[in-house]
């Protein structure tokens, strides 16, 4: 579980997150949501730890990060996992190598151990076959399959992701969905990503926190985002004809 | 101002570079890389730039020497001093800043706008140390390079000298072991590992902290190419007058 209490973030004049306070519990998929510029990367950052608060706490299942020593950081890092926007895979890398490398950096594991691994995790993104082949060979939805083999192949307990979907088609990003999902379920990890693809919302939103220029305007779930009469979130999520129909459909149903 | 904030960011990306070492199986991988991309991928054009430069110093100096009274084994000797004292040290140093420099500044760069350095230091991994160390280890194997260049920018010139009608064989040998002074070998090499040193960082440092795009990696590379090249420079000078004079 990760609490965050009060958090605030600045650079230099701009104070980006102003005292966001929430919780992210362990087997659920967490989603973050709002506008480009709301603060969601910068909060993101923060909670792996690439950004430091100026004020507030976020607590790994108990432990604050800021009264963390360097090494215990360093054993924090190796429980997250984190699957970036452009899948930051290492173009040097085969897929096979990319999947080995946190093995390589944090375990002492065989070469044959980590192989061994590195093919169950790449079987479970259903990417079977697919080792040998370079980053730049792989489309956009296998790089981002292989981005969540990388991050999930040293078992981590927090899992963060990025924009998953971005750059993807609508089916493609579904699968993407489903996969973060089902890990989060299968592992029970405590899954947090960041997404302004309203169909993610409504396929894997367990929780959803909307931010709004560095505060948090909402949070509740897919299920209560239907009914919700904030108007800063219907602004954002419903503000395409397809999704107030959907809505619309919601509530009549649900009446 | 910004000028003096980069020496400061400069000096603390060194000093970080040698915290937090990766495991040496990963970094033994990243080191024979780095010796296969930056020394030996650079043998090539050494040899070939070393090769006719050091043919064209001896054609110049020969064609500059009209007195009778100046002995002809005095080209085979400037071509000695200008190839081991200026030209393969410093010069192919120049060269390889914009060859091995550009190539660091854009590798590293790239890694950035590609979110690969933020991959690497999210697995709590010192990037710098993972993407710079191993550069700098493997151009300690710099001198490696010049002492090519050495050998090949002197036999360039014999060549031109005794292909191209300037003197004879034995004129340019006894020219190129004329007062030879072993302590200018020992200086050219000072002068390359701190040469190398600043050939691994500097480029490094440009690609490491740069924002932006793919456009914003070349502008990179291309300050990278204009910054090794000054401080190359000016080092040259304040060695050469430290160890020469």
């Amino acid at each position: 579980m990760i609490e965050v209490n009060n958090v605030h973030k600045s650079f230099g004049e701009a104070h980006i997150l102003k005292g966001i306070s929430t919780s992210f519990e362990k087997g659920k998929t967490s989603l973050v949501i709002g506008q480009s510029g709301s603060g969601k990367t910068v909060f993101l950052k923060c909670l792996l730890g690439l950004f430091e608060p100026e004020e507030g706490t976020i607590a790994y299942d108990g432990k604050i990060y800021s009264e963390l020593t360097d090494a215990e950081r360093r054993d924090l890092r190796g429980d997250m996992g984190m699957v970036f926007q452009g899948s930051a895979l290492f173009d040097s890398m085969t897929i096979q190598q990319n999947v080995m490398f946190p093995l390589q950096m944090f375990t002492k594991m065989s070469k044959s151990e980590m192989e061994d691994r590195a093919d169950f995790v790449l079987k479970r993104v259903n990417l079977d076959g697919a080792h040998h082949k370079m980053p730049s060979e792989a489309s956009g939805g296998m790089q981002k399959r292989v981005a969540i083999a990388r991050a999930i192949v040293n078992n981590p307990k927090y899992l963060f992701c990025d924009e998953p979907n971005s750059g993807l088609d609508p089916k493609t990003a579904i699968v993407i969905d489903n996969l973060i999902q089902e890990i989060t379920d299968e592992y029970n990890i405590t899954t947090v990503i960041n997404s302004h693809d309203m169909n993610s919302v409504m396929e894997i939103g367990e929780k959803i926190v909307f931010l709004k220029d560095g505060h948090k305007a909402w949070e509740g779930s897919k299920e209560t985002i239907f009914k919700t009469d904030n108007e800063a979130v219907t602004n954002f999520v419903y503000s395409s004809e397809l999704f107030k129909k959907v809505r619309r459909m919601y509530l009549d149903e649900n009446d | 101002m910004q000028y003096l904030h980069n020496i400061g960011a400069y000096f603390l990306m060194i000093a970080e570079m040698f915290r937090k070492p990766t495991r040496w199986s990963v970094m033994r991988t990243l080191i024979l890389k780095d010796i296969d991309d930056l020394i030996i991928g650079s043998l090539g054009i050494v040899a070939f730039i070393s090769f006719f430069v050091g043919g064209v110093v001896t054609i110049q100096t020969a064609l500059n020497i009209s007195n009778p009274l100046i002995p002809k084994y005095l080209v085979g000797f400037a071509t000695r001093q200008s190839v081991i004292l200026e030209f393969a040290p410093t010069f192919i140093s120049i060269i390889m800043a914009g060859k091995v420099g550009s190539f660091i500044t854009s590798s590293i760069g790239t890694m950035r706008v590609t979110e690969q350095i933020d991959a690497l230091e999210v697995m709590g991994i010192n990037s710098l140390n993972y993407l710079v160390f191993p550069k700098f280890i493997a151009l300690l194997l710099y001198p490696f390079v010049i002492s090519i260049s050495m050998f090949l920018g002197v036999l360039g010139g014999l060549t031109a000298a005794v292909y191209g009608g300037f003197g004879t064989l034995d004129d340019f040998i006894l020219g190129v072991q004329t007062d030879f002074i072993p302590f200018h070998i020992i200086y050219a090499f000072i002068k390359t590992f701190v040469f190398a040193f600043v050939l691994a960082t500097i480029p490094s440092y440009y690609g490491y902290y740069m924002k932006g795009g793919a456009l914003e990696v070349g502008k990179a590379s291309t300050t990278a190419f204009v910054w090794t090249s000054v401080v190359i420079i000016l080092l040259n000078y304040i060695l050469t007058q430290l160890l020469l004079s």
